[in-house]
């Protein structure tokens, strides 16, 4: 049998219609089996204990990148976070970082998206289509995996610390699916497209902390993606320098 | 109230709805609404493939469309229309090397070319991929080229009724769910691609979003659906969790065991084994288990899904999201532990009743994807067939709608549409007012019920017993109340929305599983053990009537080169 142990949930409460009001932890005492998520304990306190706790969610199986959030002061998805990882009887749950609340843990995306949207992340081809697919090898596919495997879901952005103190930042996540096309032997953009990312607010602001690369649910390594890219960077300016033309 | 007006509105941004904004932004004033993000679809969890006869693989040099069509009318114990088939399957390799030229990386086989791998009861290795995640790879694309071309999207704009007055549609009643809002939308052009509805039963491999409510409105509007009773359960969902394991799992050599350490499929599929479709392979587990040949769990009984003979490079290379799931979820690695699994509802074969061009019964009201059904599947679908439909069939719907719109559309009023934003608002105001009952009480009810009484295996007292409950729970519905007032972001408001047309999805699920006395693909009555061709080989139609029981016609099934035959395996 198992057996169900008592948990104390702190989580943050904030609406933004009600400035008024200052976030707050509201507690609520459950009993569960250990081995439940983090995401299906706020579903039983939504249903039988609150109905008013505001979260997102959808797949529950680490997938789609809705339930990002704070558990115990580290960045993860609900849904795939045990309760029973952390130990103790106490969990605390906050809206993720470097975004405003809407209400409770849910907040507002927007400049996530902008940022996104900014390095054009869709395969750039200057050459016709060919009949069937664009040729490309084994090789050439796995150099872009894991930057493939970035869900969105913002665990990078709300680690940042650059985002903290520079709102324009293009941010991990961003500079991660520009370096997925990038890399990718069959994206065309040109040479002056990095002209965009060429400064404070691009490549140039992370501050190589890797705070990214703990957060990331998916193993994806934005920091990685930073350092190819200024490594492109300095590579396009020294060939400028000596007159080497691609 | 608020009021908006545009050419087209799409509900759902899965692979059917990005893909049609995606053929008609360039022409029209499109808005794509979506209850979730986009890339928070559904369509982001598939995971094994989509098939093509590309004949990539070695193995499939002389494989071809028709082909294809045979496996998936053969797969569908024949009830799919086999015109819209040859539709589907013809257009499949274009449909691919677009989604490639879009982006979507693939993986690859040595020579550049897109990988195919072998699935269940497909005749050639025809089925693409990108390691186990070739859903969310298709959905980046199509999300990636929508927002290249500037498609206006609502994301988190829950929509909540459909205004369809004398048989025309109008266009929708959405709840911003940010600001709090209803919002009344008008529409030359609806098109509802709102996925499938797996939350209606206990045990499922879907998302939560997935409950079907899309389907429930449209029938509740006036819009027939088809086939409902053939729910697809796939063979392996994760013991406790219910989480998709992909049949890429057995494509690339995985074995399912039982306790005595068989591999019983031996008995049940003695060609194709652990590769017959997925209706026969979710039978032969459960009668494993009802059998007492399973593993035996708090969680539930099981049966042993093992890849350790796989080796460890060929997981890590072509099952990396599988392991992942496993290590994070139950902590197992199935390099060195064989995957507990049961079956679990996976996939709506039935839905709204369309013809192959997405259009409906009612005029300038369209569906496509997992919703919808033309059908394509009939009695049961084969794997990567599902994703292959929602880009077919969304890129046939932006053809249809341009037509559409060129030729006949007539344009919207507003006070219809009104009219339902107003009537949601009634509803709210009820919801509010606060009965005693709890939407997660009725709702848990309701997919416990399904999942105990129209599960894998039917009979005539079980689904009677259902029907009853269903109408039990309608009923105490009428109770229903919710505790936060507040209108923004209130989940607890949507899913209350959402559970009454819950109530008729399942009402029409079980009562077309109660009239269809035989055992077709998905549909397996043990008092009709027999696929019955005389009787049986027609769709089952379902209407509305005014006391809320459906209605049910038939309609017989196209059949163009393929005849009926005995299916085994």
């Amino acid at each position: 049998m198992i057996r169900a142990s008592a948990y104390t949930f702190k989580i943050l409460r904030f609406d933004r219609k009600k400035p008024e009001d200052k976030a707050r932890f509201q507690t609520y005492r459950v009993k569960v089996i250990p081995g439940l998520t983090i995401l299906a304990v706020l579903n039983r306190i939504r249903d039988e204990i609150d109905g008013t706790l505001s979260f997102r969610s959808s797949c529950r199986s680490a997938v789609c990148g809705s339930c990002a959030m704070v558990i115990n002061g580290r960045i993860d998805l609900a849904c795939r976070t045990q309760i029973a990882s952390f130990g103790k009887e106490t969990i605390i749950l906050e809206p993720l970082p470097n975004m405003e609340i809407i209400k409770d843990l849910v907040v507002d995306m927007t400049p996530f998206w902008t940022m996104y949207e900014k390095v054009k992340p869709w395969l750039i081809r200057s050459s016709p289509d060919p009949e069937k697919e664009i040729q490309q090898s084994e090789k050439d596919r796995a150099h872009i995996d894991q930057f493939v495997n970035c869900i969105l879901c913002a665990c990078c952005y709300g680690a940042c610390p650059v985002i903290s103190r520079d709102p324009d930042y293009l941010g991990p996540a961003a500079l991660a699916k520009l370096e997925r096309f990038v890399l990718d032997s069959r994206d065309e953009r040109s040479r002056g497209f990095m002209d965009e990312v060429n400064n404070e607010h691009g490549v140039w602001g992370c501050d190589t902390v890797l705070r990214c690369i703990e957060a990331c649910p998916k193993d994806v390594r934005p920091t990685d993606a930073i350092i190819d890219l200024r490594k492109r960077l300095f590579v396009d300016k020294a060939k400028k320098l000596f007159g080497i033309h691609r | 109230m608020i009021t908006r007006a545009h050419d087209v509105i799409i509900v759902g941004g899965g692979l059917a709805g990005l893909r049609a904004a995606v053929g008609l932004c360039e022409k029209y004033d499109v808005a794509l609404l979506s209850k979730v993000h986009p890339v928070r679809s559904h369509s982001i969890a598939a995971q094994g493939g989509i098939n093509a006869a590309l004949g990539n693989n070695p193995d499939s040099a002389d494989d071809s469309w028709e082909k294809h069509a045979f496996d998936t009318i053969k797969g569908s114990d024949y009830l799919a229309d086999q015109d819209a088939v040859e539709i589907m399957c013809r257009e499949a390799p274009e449909i691919v090397y677009e989604m490639e030229h879009w982006g979507c990386p693939f993986s690859r086989f040595s020579n550049g070319s897109i990988a195919q791998r072998p699935f269940g009861g497909a005749g050639y290795p025809r089925t693409c991929y990108s390691t186990d995640l070739t859903g969310h790879v298709l959905l980046n694309t199509l999300f990636e080229k929508a927002v290249s071309l500037g498609v206006k999207i609502y994301p988190e704009w829950h929509v909540t009724a459909l205004a369809i007055d004398r048989n025309t549609c109008h266009g929708v009643a959405a709840f911003d769910l940010m600001n709090g809002e209803l919002v009344s939308l008008t529409a030359k052009a609806t098109l509802f691609a709102t996925g499938g509805y797996g939350r209606v039963y206990f045990y499922s491999t879907n998302a939560l979003i997935n409950t079907g409510s899309g389907i429930g409105m449209a029938y509740k509007a006036g819009v027939p659906l088809k086939d409902m009773e053939f729910v697809q359960f796939h063979p392996t969902g994760l013991i406790g969790t219910n989480i998709l394991m992909t049949e890429a799992c057995r494509g690339e050599g995985g074995y399912l065991i039982n306790a005595k350490g068989e591999r019983f499929m031996e008995k049940y599929a003695p060609r194709a084994m652990e590769l017959a479709p997925r209706d026969i392979v979710s039978r032969s587990i459960q009668t494993e288990i009802n059998e007492g040949r399973c593993f035996e769990h708090p969680l539930g009984n099981y049966i042993r899904l093992d890849l350790m003979h796989l080796g460890e490079k060929k997981i890590r290379e072509k099952l990396p999201g599988i392991r992942k799931i496993c290590i994070d979820f139950i902590g197992i690695d199935p390099i060195r532990e064989p995957i507990p699994i049961m079956p679990c509802q996976h996939y709506s074969m039935g839905g709204i009743d369309t013809d192959a061009t997405t259009s409906t019964d009612v005029q300038g009201f369209f569906a496509a994807g997992e919703c919808a059904c033309v059908s394509v599947h009939g009695g049961n679908r084969l794997g990567g067939n599902s994703l292959l439909e929602t880009i077919v069939f969304g890129k046939i719907a932006a053809g249809s709608i341009d037509k559409y719109l060129s030729a006949a559309a007539l344009a919207p009023e507003k006070d219809i549409c009104l009219k339902a934003a107003r009537a949601v608002e009634m509803k709210i105001k009820k919801l509010l007012a606060g009965g005693q009952e709890k939407t997660f009480q009725l709702h848990g009810e309701l997919a416990k019920t399904m999942s105990a009484y129209v599960g894998i295996f039917r009979e005539h007292n079980d689904i009677k017993k259902a029907i009853e409950e269903i109408k039990m729970l309608k009923e105490r519905y009428r109770n229903v109340g919710i505790s936060s007032p507040s209108m923004h972001m209130n989940y607890e408001l949507m899913n209350a929305i959402e559970l009454e047309y819950m109530f008729d999805v399942a009402h029409s699920i079980a009562h077309g599983a109660l009239l269809r006395e035989e055992s077709r693909g998905a549909h397996s009555r043990t008092d009709f053990p027999k696929r019955d061709d005389e009787k049986w080989l027609k769709h089952s139609i379902a209407g509305i009537a005014k006391d809320g029981v459906p209605e049910i016609s038939y309609r017989n099934v196209a059949i163009t080169r393929y005849k009926p035959m005995e299916r085994t395996y």
